[in-house]
């Protein structure tokens, strides 16, 4: 399809300095991280190597296991929920309401918001004293209970929701576009056939919308890796381990508690999975292009 | 190419002018802590117009937050352009600096103004690393303190301070009795630490406390003072409300001030919200240390000189040495700042009696370090993980939980 691309030495020039810039800054400072992790480095970078023993301290610490397992509960919870959530909106606002522009901006303006500021604001809607709860019983219902935040068991969806309320946002701005983008044939086509109207959004608007949900997922996926500043704003962590993400393990060994070669070991194990999540991926799709 | 040249030429002649602007000959002390709050700021600027009297000039390089003021400093460190002086917490998160050979020792400031008959011995050692001392001591804040609400002390029926753990307990049932919350729980991990640390030491004594954090024993009694530590810890979830956790402890402190709590645990900068609230000591709050508490958890600031080259930065570095030894920035600086001085030999009539009690305990060596002084970084963060795990899980007996204790020095 695509005509074979002519290389520009004019380009090539242009684009050197961002080689360079990716292949020692990133690929750089990665080697020398994952160099760290196999040393025993502790505040400053020392050269005296220990092999594996970061490793098997690193799945020794029950802190790191519950980092792990929070932040599968949550990826996959935040990157479903903010496109089902986001598709939803779009398609409620695909229906030509008044007002769309000032409810766009509305559900889109968490998105604009900083993690800790969000975290913040749910962090004191859900406190049991403070927010809903409170609220709640001060009218009148005095056994209503709602205090996921402070329960080891449930706080994790509490950072679930904050995400979600943000989130959402962004796939919704991206679904409408998508959606503006289906031409009117089709809606007159399938009302003239009399399928009702969530029918025609579940079979014929969404598969076709498969590329924007791809890409606002990519981008989605991205961000529960980095995920830090809203654990730290909502919960700290807490209650216990409860809502303990790899990122801010690493953050607290890297300066607090002055552990190089752990922080290194915890970051080089963050970019494997990275690595293996990707790699099949990009597998796949390269095999379905040569298929065409 | 010419143009460069001149360029450089230029920039060259121009960054010559402004070091031979900088180059006077007082002494030069760029200053980087994270004391940025009211009272520590004033607490500072004690130290800084004494140095600023004695012809110093003064830059300051406070960042708010203890985490980002001392990573901010590791960078700077590794880049080779340290700050002049860095306020540090005396202990072991040092030793790494100093063994690395990034900070100078101020033995002769230390000599001439014999610190070491002023100083606490425990402190005197502790500043000094391979025998060399590296550290100003500012300051020292007592850690194991119970501050209480009179007013809901009255009206719960409590008329004196309980002597006991039972006594406690006991009155912490007539709080919960008189409808007002017992404790006002700081929930995070270091908040909790402290309190863990000042059961600790009523349970097992000074010289147990030292056993288990300096020599690391795992005696029959080091284990059983801390199965009895975990037991105290747990009964005190019943007494703590919903909303503890994650609770800053200023929020905490706010709620025995305003009295819908009754008691806190917390160090002594507790006073510095009392203070600006209003309140006055002994008429609306009282404090005492933890119940059958042989002495104090304390936990002390210093400022730290890192090697620089520069012939005025040296001369700041001695000069704020002796600043911040000097026996009247001691006093004024502890006011400030709601800590204990360090030098034994100051005038004590200003202080408060909170402040008068510790520093007695600190004359008497009834006094154990907060675990920064005496563990690693890493072993000072697992005790963290560990005391808020056990917090925060109620199904945790005190026999497993002493277990995962002495796993934190393995």
């Amino acid at each position: 399809m695509q005509a074979k691309r002519r290389r520009s030495p004019a380009a090539t020039i242009a684009l050197l300095p961002t080689w360079i810039a990716a292949i020692f800054i990133y690929i750089g400072t990665m080697v020398w991280s994952v160099r760290l992790s196999f040393t025993d480095s502790t505040i400053f970078p020392s050269s005296n190597y220990v092999g594996f023993a970061q490793y098997a301290k690193l799945f020794r610490t029950s802190r790191w296991l519950a980092s792990l397992e929070n932040v599968l509960i949550f990826g996959v919870l935040y990157v479903a929920g903010c496109l089902a959530l986001g598709f939803v909106l779009a398609a409620s606002l695909d229906r030509k309401v008044r007002f769309e522009a000032v409810f766009r901006t509305i559900f889109l303006y968490p998105y604009a918001m900083s993690f800790v500021v969000t975290g913040l604001i749910w962090q004191w809607i859900l406190n049991p004293t403070l927010g809903i709860q409170a609220t709640v019983r001060a009218l009148g219902w005095q056994s209503f209970t709602f205090d996921w935040i402070v329960s080891r068991d449930m706080a994790i969806y509490t950072v679930v929701f904050a995400g979600v309320w943000q989130g959402a946002g962004l796939v919704m701005v991206i679904a409408l576009s998508g959606m503006r983008g289906i031409g009117d044939e089709q809606w007159k086509a399938a009302q003239i056939d009399g399928i009702p109207i969530w029918r025609i959004y579940l079979s014929i608007i969404l598969p076709q919308l498969g590329p924007a949900l791809a890409a606002s997922g990519m981008l989605l996926s991205m961000g529960v890796i980095k995920t830090y500043d809203l654990v730290v704003a909502l919960t700290g962590g807490g209650p216990g381990t409860a809502t303990e993400v790899p990122a801010k393990f690493i953050m607290d060994n890297l300066f607090e508690r002055q552990n190089l070669g752990l922080a290194s070991a915890g970051a080089t194990v963050l970019v494997l999975s990275v690595v293996m999540a990707v790699v099949p991926f990009r597998y796949a799709l390269s095999m379905r292009r040569r298929r065409r | 190419m010419k143009t460069v040249m001149k360029l450089l030429l230029v920039g060259a002649a121009l960054s010559a002018a402004v070091s031979s602007a900088h180059a006077e000959d007082k002494p030069n002390a760029e200053v980087m802590t994270s004391w940025t709050s009211g009272g520590e700021a004033a607490a500072l600027n004690v130290i800084k117009q004494e140095f600023e009297k004695r012809g110093g000039v003064w830059k300051d390089s406070s960042i708010a937050g203890f985490g980002a003021a001392d990573a901010a400093f590791q960078n700077r460190l590794v880049a080779g352009d340290p700050p002049t002086a860095k306020q540090a917490v005396i202990g072991l998160a040092n030793a790494d600096f100093v063994n690395q050979g990034l900070l100078s020792p101020i033995d002769d400031v230390a000599k001439a103004g014999k610190w070491t008959d002023a100083l606490p011995k425990s402190i005197a050692d502790l500043v000094s690393y391979n025998g060399q001392v590296y550290l100003a001591p500012t300051g020292a804040h007592g850690e194991s303190w119970v501050f209480y609400s009179k007013e809901a002390f009255a009206k719960a029926g409590v008329s004196e301070e309980p002597k006991s753990w039972d006594e406690f307990f006991a009155a912490l049932d007539k709080l919960k009795a008189a409808g007002i919350q017992p404790v006002a729980w700081g929930g995070q991990s270091w908040q909790e630490t402290k309190v863990f640390n000042m059961i600790l030491l009523t349970q097992v004594g000074i010289d147990g406390f030292l056993k288990i954090y300096v020599d690391k024993d795992k005696g029959d009694a080091s284990t059983e003072g801390v199965k009895k530590t975990l037991d105290i810890l747990g009964k005190l979830r019943a007494y703590v409300d919903q909303g503890a956790p994650g609770r800053n402890w200023n929020d905490a402190t706010a709620m025995v001030i305003t009295g819908k709590a009754g008691v806190q645990f917390m160090g002594d900068w507790a006073k510095g919200e009392f203070i600006a609230a209003g309140k006055e000591l002994g008429k609306d709050y009282g404090c005492m240390l933890a119940p059958q508490s042989p002495g104090m958890v304390y936990v002390a600031d210093a400022f730290s000189f890192p090697k620089i080259a520069d012939a005025t930065s040296q001369k700041g570095q001695t000069l704020l040495a002796e600043v911040a030894m000097d026996p009247a920035v001691q006093i004024e600086f502890s006011l400030k700042k709601g800590s204990v001085p360090m030098r034994t030999d100051v005038d004590q009539s200003k202080l408060d009696i909170c402040a008068k009690k510790g520093l007695e305990l600190m004359s008497a060596g009834k006094i154990v370090p907060d675990q920064a002084l005496i563990l690693s970084p890493q072993q000072a963060g697992a005790l963290n993980d560990f005391v808020d795990e056990f917090w925060t899980n109620p199904s945790e007996d005190s026999t497993s939980g002493a277990e995962k204790f002495f796993a934190i020095f393995e």
